[in-house]
């Protein structure tokens, strides 16, 4: 799912015919109905047309990737549901390399003459730029692992629940925003399945079918007097899970200023805080600008990881393959062969996993048909690593991918992203409260919000959703108009504590934009509340 | 595939009606086909094509709405899509926004969307357009990173109100980095069009290297408030979340930054400098577009800011009923009136400022004040007493468009330019602005 096509479909007031507008990425299918599988012998015949008709034609190596991407919205605005929408996209994308080039086309007919024009094609396409290639693909080897699959561990498929409990969940959400004063409230239930089926000369067919949630919310509050609004997005995160995520359990609160959440979501009970909160928002006091120490929860931080982090390693972009899009970046080759580079504080220990159960980045084998594993990024603060794929293991001497390489679609080729990065927990035994206890002049941060940073990835500039001021150890009220600017690598080295395991919490994107055509990846982060000193914040307060 | 001529659309969606028995039904079938090739290290990384169509069948009983597509188009595949799309209505719960679908619509003359050159692009003259700006940056000896994407498609709709729209398009989008071998410097350029004999990556390309070259060894400048010259590619990133948020119902319900105390709205008042006009026109010579928006209605020329004031908000169908007022479709492009200067002459007219070829990561905010972030990025210039003095290190900006359009000091003159953000093409003039805010320095290059 595009991230532009989620935010035209759950756009409020769609109108049906727009909807139909719609179908030239996701098709709209009968809701509540429980799609049959494609029989995975029918793929493996299908994905043989395509290595045999490129294979013909001159290709040296092939992969043929199957996709059916199921996504289903719930939509809802104030006391109504807006939209029910299921959209399933089906067809096959075929990568080759001839004449030392990569090509690729898609084709959503699949039968076996579309398959092998679109193979073909491919191969054309190949041979035509390796004219302008510089020097020829040069992949990992890999190899077949012959029939295989996998299944994301889910307790409850989310497109089997009926649609009666979807709408009932988001309008008494909806209601319990409302008796707690809020004016407006969207929410919305969004459902992803991705049944992909891989195969390529190397003798691999595996077959994975991988789910992922995410409830999200907004409720707004406005004071008619001053015209001022404020809003309070929900405190959830997307998940790699089925509907279980949405069954809430009292193990998995953490309580505080506000209730956050481990492993399972209270929906509910965050839109009747949230409400709550907004109100506050509007009688907060403006921040002073200044140097702060800072609090950051998992439900803020991940953010922070996920660009100043994730995308800086991303190896591609060190490379220089993203240089007229999402930018290069600050963490080059000459940083990481020299094996010191002060990345962060000793706290700082950030590792790259494609297996975490729950997460959004987690599968069994990554879209080139290599196994998926962890590795560490950040240790102890320094550079040891980066996130790579096939072409790329041997620019920095290793001897397999590492398992990076994804596409949105069938119809997209696939290359590097990112897998979950995390920050790893303090082995210290500390607790939120009592890493408050020793800030003196700091602010707590809870809930992503505005972010930004430049195309190399030293200065960035975040918000939150929640922002409460810290002093001599105490929570003493709400701030807003809060936004912290830093430089990557100073951020990272005043990094004083990370609170231990028993804190950490996973959030994370459903649609991380990179790439040209941009393609979405959906990702996790995780970490403990961690603690940043000396930051810059400013006040972001304007009148027009 | 090929692209359907509207006669055989009518037949498709005709037959496609003739099996509904709902109370209303519409029918919509869209397809193109497109290529791209992106390259990096002056080489090409990835590249590809894509050919695909699909039919989508909305039927409809009371408010109750059921919508089912495909993308098999024999008899017994769209009679069984759709009795599926009846059933789901049955099923569906009632909207209470739901809109009946419209009748028939007269539309205006149809723009020259679709142009047969740009269709016809082969994969070996798109190669060779990239190889010519790889030879731009080979003979500067500067490393090119861009992204050329061609694309012809149709689209129609039809329903059983007796609706009828169609419309071909094709496009050609070009953009191009290219960075210093001490990646020291770095400069941008893109553009996009209908037409592919506009196209000329050579001369683009030419433009990107020369602000590369001259971008290396930027020196740092304080951040504060500064006159900047913003080329379109630049402006065109803070305008678009300007007149993209022209909306009727966020700005009654209280939600906007067009809002005022008491349920009240900015429409009919003064919001920017009095140069500013903005409208949207489907048949402008310079950026055609289809002349009907996605739900069938007629698209046609809107003025949006008319000498600094709000004259139009986007009404949808339901909340324009709601409010007693006839609707106002989204446009399908924007179009803001320039000067007569070109960029040189209003560089030439600065006494001190800074030129921006492009701004980067824009984020909002506050939609209070409709505050915006975001960088400077590939060419940042000093400017004294009317020229170029020296590139400078890229600038963090914290500024609202509204703010901004009320410090404009120049215009230029407008040409079509595509958003580094949202990939959008609009007719965007380069704009001199005063007290433009930056709140911090960035070491990127």
């Amino acid at each position: 799912m595009k991230r532009k096509d989620f935010l035209y479909l759950t756009g409020m007031g769609i109108s049906a015919s727009m909807l139909s507008n719609f179908t030239a990425v996701g098709s709209p299918r009968v809701p509540g109905t429980v799609l049959r599988d494609v029989d995975v012998a029918l793929k493996k015949r299908m994905a043989d047309v395509a290595l045999n008709a490129a294979r013909s034609k001159g290709a040296t190596y092939t992969d043929a990737r199957i996709g059916r991407y199921l996504n289903q919205f719930v939509v809802t605005r104030d006391k109504n549901i807006e939209n029910v929408v299921d959209t399933e996209s089906y067809g096959m994308g075929i990568r080759v390399i001839a004449n030392g080039c990569w090509g690729f086309a898609a084709t959503d007919k699949l039968d076996n003459d579309s398959i092998a024009r679109a193979a073909e094609t491919a191969v054309a396409i190949a041979k035509e730029n390796s004219r302008i290639q510089s020097e020829p693909v040069q992949l990992a080897p890999q190899k077949g692992y012959g029939e295989v699959s996998w299944k994301t561990p889910i307790e409850k498929n989310a497109f089997e629940v009926p649609m009666k409990e979807k709408t009932d969940l988001l309008l008494s959400v909806n209601d319990a925003a409302f008796k707690n004063g809020a004016n407006y409230v969207n929410s919305i239930l969004f459902f992803v399945n991705e049944q992909k089926y891989f195969a390529s000369t190397d003798g691999s067919y595996i077959d994975q079918d991988i789910h992922r949630v995410w409830p999200v919310f907004g409720v707004t509050k406005i004071d008619d007097k001053s015209g001022k609004f404020e809003t309070r997005s929900s405190l959830s995160a997307p998940r790699g899970m089925g509907y279980e995520y949405l069954m809430p359990r009292e193990s998995d609160k953490i309580h505080g200023v506000t209730t956050l959440y481990r492993d399972r979501y209270d929906m509910h009970e965050d839109a009747a805080a949230a409400a709550l909160q907004a109100a506050q928002k509007l009688k907060a006091k403006s921040v002073v600008p200044g140097k702060y120490d800072l609090v950051l929860d998992p439900s803020h931080l991940w953010l922070t990881i996920h660009e100043s982090v994730g995308h800086p390693s991303e190896l591609d972009r060190v490379l220089g393959y993203e240089a007229n899009f999402a930018g290069t970046s600050f963490l080059t080759l000459d940083k990481w062969e020299s094996k010191k580079f002060n990345f962060g504080s000793k706290n700082v220990n950030i590792v790259a996993d494609k297996l975490q159960p729950g997460s959004l980045g987690a599968v069994g084998y990554d879209d080139e048909g290599v196994a998926t594993k962890q590795w560490d990024i950040i240790k102890d603060g320094v550079l040891v690593n980066y996130q790579a794929i096939r072409d790329q293991a041997h620019i920095i001497g290793l001897k397999e991918s590492q398992g990076c390489c994804y596409s949105q679609s069938w119809q997209d080729v696939q290359f590097q992203r990112m897998p979950n990065i995390s920050l790893q927990p303090g082995k210290t035994p500390l607790s939120v409260a009592q890493m408050i206890k020793n800030v003196e002049n700091g602010i707590y941060i809870i809930g992503d919000s505005s972010f930004s940073i430049d195309q190399q990835r030293y200065n960035f500039q975040f918000s939150g959703q929640l922002y409460y001021e810290i002093k001599n150890g105490k929570i003493t009220g709400m701030l807003n108009d809060v936004a912290y600017q830093a430089n990557t690598q100073e951020f990272w080295n005043s990094c004083a504590a990370v609170c231990d395991k028993s804190d950490y919490r996973l959030g994370g994107s459903f649609f991380d934009g990179k790439g040209q055509p941009m393609q979405s990846s959906a990702v996790s982060h995780g970490s403990s509340t961690a603690l940043f000193k000396g930051v810059n914040v400013i006040n972001t307060a304007r009148k027009i | 595939m090929a692209i359907l001529t509207e006669d055989e659309c009518k037949a498709l969606l005709k037959k496609a009606l003739s099996y509904s028995k709902a109370d209303e039904c519409e029918v919509s079938i869209n397809g193109s086909n497109s290529a791209n090739i992106r390259y990096a290290r002056n080489s090409v990384s990835t590249s590809g094509s894509l050919s695909s169509t699909s039919m989508g069948i909305s039927s409809a009983f009371g408010k109750k709405l059921g919508i089912v597509t495909l993308n098999e188009y024999t008899d017994e595949a769209i009679s069984a899509a759709v009795k599926r799309s009846e059933e789901l209505a049955q099923l569906a719960p009632e909207n209470p926004e739901y809109m009946p679908m419209l009748g028939p619509q007269t539309y205006g003359p149809a723009a020259a969307t679709f142009v047969p050159a740009t269709a016809a692009i082969t994969p070996a003259q798109r190669t060779t357009m990239v190889e010519q700006s790889l030879n731009i940056a080979k003979q500067n000896k500067l490393t090119a990173a861009g992204f050329l994407q061609n694309s012809a498609g149709f689209s129609a709709m039809m329903n059983s109100k007796g609706l009828f729209a169609y419309n071909t398009s094709t496009d050609i989008n070009f953009s191009v980095t290219l960075r210093t071998a001490d990646s020291q410097g770095s400069g941008y350029s893109t553009k996009g069009y209908n037409d592919v004999a506009k196209m000329d990556t050579t001369a683009f390309t030419k433009i990107a290297a020369q602000k590369a070259s001259g971008a290396a060894n930027a020196r740092a400048i304080e951040p504060g408030k500064y006159t900047v010259i913003l080329e379109p590619a630049a402006g065109i990133v803070l305008l678009e979340q300007l007149y993209g948020s022209l909306d009727a119902r966020s700005a009654d319900e209280g939600r906007s930054f067009l809002s005022k105390p008491g349920g009240k709205t900015r429409l009919g008042e003064k919001l920017v400098d009095e140069r500013v006009n903005i409208y949207s026109d489907p048949s402008y010579p310079d950026l055609p577009t289809a002349n009907w928006s996605g739900d069938g209605q007629p698209l046609k020329k809107m003025s949006w800011i008319e000498k600094g004031v709000v004259k139009n908000f986007n009404y949808s169908r339901f909340w324009a009923q709601k409010k007693g007022v006839q609707p106002i479709p989204y446009p399908s492009n924007f179009i803001m009136e320039g000067g007569t200067q070109t960029l040189d002459e209003l560089i030439k007219g600065t006494e001190k400022g800074i030129l921006i070829t492009r701004l980067w990561y824009i984020r909002p905010v506050d939609p209070q004040t409709l505050l915006y972030t975001g960088l400077t990025r590939d060419g940042t210039f000093y400017i004294e007493n009317g020229q170029i003095k020296f590139p400078i290190k890229n600038l963090r900006f914290n500024e609202s468009p509204v703010i901004m359009l009320n410090n404009l000091d120049a215009l230029g003159r407008t040409e079509r330019t595509v958003s580094g953000e949202s990939s959008q093409n609009a007719m965007i003039p380069p704009m001199r602005i005063r007290e433009f805010t930056f709140s911090s320095l960035s070491d990127a290059v």
